[in-house]
């Protein structure tokens, strides 16, 4: 109304304060990247300082555990050598002990595991990681897509039969993931035969990018993928359907299917690309649990990734391996939430208009 | 909100007044309609604490929750009666009898060395029970502390707050059990409750965060602090009730947690296997190769978990329902719509023939609790 008595200028092409900012070119969010990479700097601090008081606060340490399991083969030279080699020597004081892990850390060094031959940590945990990755990647797009397609469809066809997928998939949620592996190796392995029960490729087959190989890994990935997915799924549908019921109250809504918009336009622009915002949220949430759960998996699987890594140095009482695991682990979250962070400013222009 | 009693007697009545107004409860409508006429000079002050323990309660007394809860209370009882129920001595072993298959004798079959399989379940109820409530009544302290404290501080120390939450957020939880709990030679149970606890508070405390953040500014938290009462009066008095919900809901998705995460440790076999639950259980089936032909030694134990599962999520659903009316009402609503031949997703306002109730075609969130006890 007013632009019409203030201009002869028509007033869809003027558009509203948001088409304004959308014409203008996009603002890159400071002060939301600012701060997120700030809290990530904090949050790896408090990893690796969490890691390095760790196994000091303890009783025992590394090289006392590899004295006992020596049997007095080892001289207190030996020791001492040991303990200068892993910077557990007590004469050190606390703080320089810390810098040293620092130094060791900024160029690389991750120390060296006791349970895989005296290998340095950072390659047993390279020759591990991809698998774990892969497995853990894939499985959680399949899982989000699936989950919250179908959390976005059970919403918006509220009170039908369809309603009765939510129980189905909580249910499924609240297996663990290692009981639930078991069971699928039990029947679909065991059984029916129809994919490996372990490992990621065959004994025979050489490594290497060729359709043999590929074929080898695919079907071998198929029993642990299609686990962590039917597990992970019900959180996904849960949370979408619960904003999708707050979200199709709105108004926006209304306006929308009153304008005589396509019901599929409404569901999909209007209604679920405001529904998946706290979904990606939830997503940092939601990886600690899944990584912890592929973890135990693996080992059910005894699939070559980071969790049998993981189970063996317990087993193995390496404490260096478990530390550097763990700290490779946060890393791969951090790096996710970051992702997840990048496609919630894309997602979300609120994130970038503040900034305005 | 503004009654006479409040301002007569605001400190004891502003709680209860309130928990309807600010959790948004679907009997808020029928509360406020139905205050004037049964309470018009105050609220009755003897029957305060039994009133205000049947508001705290509200949140259980729909369908779902009070399912969930029910099966809860049958694991309960189980762990408490396990003596009396199990009927042999779950590490007795039976050599003449192993790796039975179900029967009247052993109804869920046998291990290895002639455990009843069954009795071992019973027992284990106890340990999961026992550590799960140990860890999530920890984790739930420590999240009221800090989310609550978070929640009501301005500044860099609720962000400080905000921030070591969300750190525990995002480091991955089972790892680091694992590496504390493989610290110790022999973890005792309170250890391994510390553990699951300290990995488990994080949610519950952002989730009290906001909510507090949001409360902190309503008018009867400004008069009560106008009054002059105490900081742990006003958080212990005027906030927690209107907390409860949400500490109740953060409760039970912690206990979920831990009992995975318990069973978890447990079946990989870093904390001692002389703890009996139900990952101890598996923990056996697994290193005697019990998969897949015995199937009475590891089905049965992975059912429990899924089974206590559910009834901790039945809980949760039912105070997600009680917090947000709409997610039950949604249904309700489309299913009354759909009786009556109209689809709610229908982009045009249909016209029914036959009127029998006029509430329904428009709805809107904030009829929508009350339309729907209108028409029942």
């Amino acid at each position: 109304m007013s632009a019409e008595s203030q201009a002869p200028v028509d007033p869809t092409l003027v558009g509203t304060t948001a088409t304004g900012t959308e014409r203008r070119r996009t603002r890159v969010p400071w002060r939301f990247i600012g701060g997120r990479v700030a809290f990530y700097l904090f949050t790896l601090w408090a990893a690796i300082t969490v890691n390095f008081f760790l196994p000091r606060l303890m009783k025992g340490d590394a090289v006392d555990s590899f004295m006992a399991r020596s049997q007095g083969q080892l001289t207190p030279d030996a020791e001492k050598a040991l303990r200068a080699l892993f910077g557990l020597d007590k004469s050190v004081p606390l703080w320089d002990q810390y810098v040293n892990y620092w130094n060791m850390l900024l160029h690389g060094n991750l120390g060296i595991s006791i349970s895989t031959g005296m290998a340095p940590v950072g390659e047993a945990i390279a020759s591990a990681l991809p698998w774990t990755l892969g497995l853990v990647g894939v499985a959680t797009i399949i899982s989000f897509a699936i989950g919250t397609g179908l959390g976005a469809v059970i919403g918006w066809k509220r009170g039908s039969r369809l309603d009765l997928f939510v129980p189905v998939t909580t249910f499924l949620g609240t297996i663990p993931y290692f009981w639930l592996g078991l069971i699928f190796i039990a029947i679909f392995s065991t059984t029916l035969g129809w994919f490996p029960a372990g490992h990621a490729y065959e004994v025979g087959v050489e490594p290497g990018w060729n359709a043999e190989f590929i074929s080898e890994v695919v079907s071998h990935a198929v029993l642990p993928v299609l686990t962590i997915v039917v597990v992970s799924l019900g959180g996904w549908v849960l949370g979408m359907r619960n904003m999708m019921l707050t979200v199709l109250d709105e108004d926006y809504i209304t306006v929308a299917q009153a304008k005589g918009m396509p019901n599929r336009r409404v569901l999909w622009r209007y209604a679920a690309r405001n529904a998946v915002l706290p979904q990606i949220q939830s997503f940092a949430l939601a990886l600690g649990f899944i990584v912890g759960g592929t973890l135990v998996m693996e080992m059910v699987f005894s699939y070559p990734g980071i969790g049998l890594l993981l189970l063996n140095a317990t087993n193995a009482k390496d404490y260096a391996l478990m530390q550097g695991i763990f700290l490779v682990l946060v890393l791969a979250v951090l790096v996710a939430n970051i992702i997840a962070d990048i496609a919630y400013a894309i997602l979300d222009p609120r994130t970038r208009q503040t900034e305005a | 909100m503004t009654t006479p009693a409040e301002k007569t007697v605001p400190a004891e009545s502003a709680p209860a007044l309130t928990h309807h107004v600010g959790v948004g409860a679907p009997e808020t409508a029928a509360v406020l309609a139905g205050r004037p006429q049964n309470s018009p000079e105050h609220t009755p002050e003897r029957k305060t604490f039994w009133s205000q323990l049947k508001v705290s309660l509200a949140m259980f007394s729909n369908p779902k929750s009070a399912t969930g809860l029910i099966i809860l209370g049958v694991f309960i009882l189980v762990a408490i009666f396990a003596p009396l129920i199990a009927p042999y001595d779950p590490q007795a072993q039976n050599l003449d009898a192993t790796l039975q298959p179900p029967s009247f004798q052993h109804l869920l079959g046998t291990t290895h060395i002639g455990q009843d399989v069954f009795s071992q379940l019973v027992y284990g109820t106890r340990g999961v029970l026992v550590v799960g409530f140990l860890a999530t009544i920890m984790a739930t302290v420590v999240a009221i502390a800090v989310g609550v404290t978070a929640g009501y501080l301005r500044g860099w120390k609720s962000e400080a707050l905000s921030a070591l939450s969300n750190v525990f957020l995002v480091i991955p939880g089972l790892p680091l059990m694992i590496i504390i709990a493989s610290q110790f030679e022999d973890p005792p149970l309170v250890v391994i409750a510390a553990v699951l606890g300290l990995t488990g508070w994080a949610w519950g405390a952002r989730v009290l965060r906001a909510q507090t953040m949001s409360l902190r500014n309503r008018d009867f938290i400004q008069a009560a602090r106008a009054n002059g009462e105490p900081l742990y009066r006003i958080i212990l008095v005027e906030m927690l009730p209107n907390l409860m919900a949400l500490i109740a809901s953060s409760f039970v998705g912690t206990m979920t947690a831990a009992v995975l995460g318990l069973t978890t440790l447990a079946f990989i076999g870093v904390i001692p296997v002389s703890n009996l639950n139900w990952g101890t259980v598996l923990f056996w089936a697994q290193q005697n190769n019990a998969f897949p032909d015995y199937w009475w030694w590891y089905v049965p134990a992975g059912l429990c978990i899924a089974i206590l599962g559910v009834a901790l999520s039945l809980v949760n659903f039912g105070i997600d329902e009680y917090v947000n009316p709409r997610l039950r009402s949604a249904g309700e609503r489309a299913r009354a719509m759909k009786k009556k031949g109209l689809n709610i997703n229908a982009t045009v306002t249909q016209v029914r023939t036959g009127s029998s109730a006029p509430s329904a075609s428009t709805p809107s969130p904030s009829n929508g609790p009350a339309a729907e006890g209108a028409t029942e």
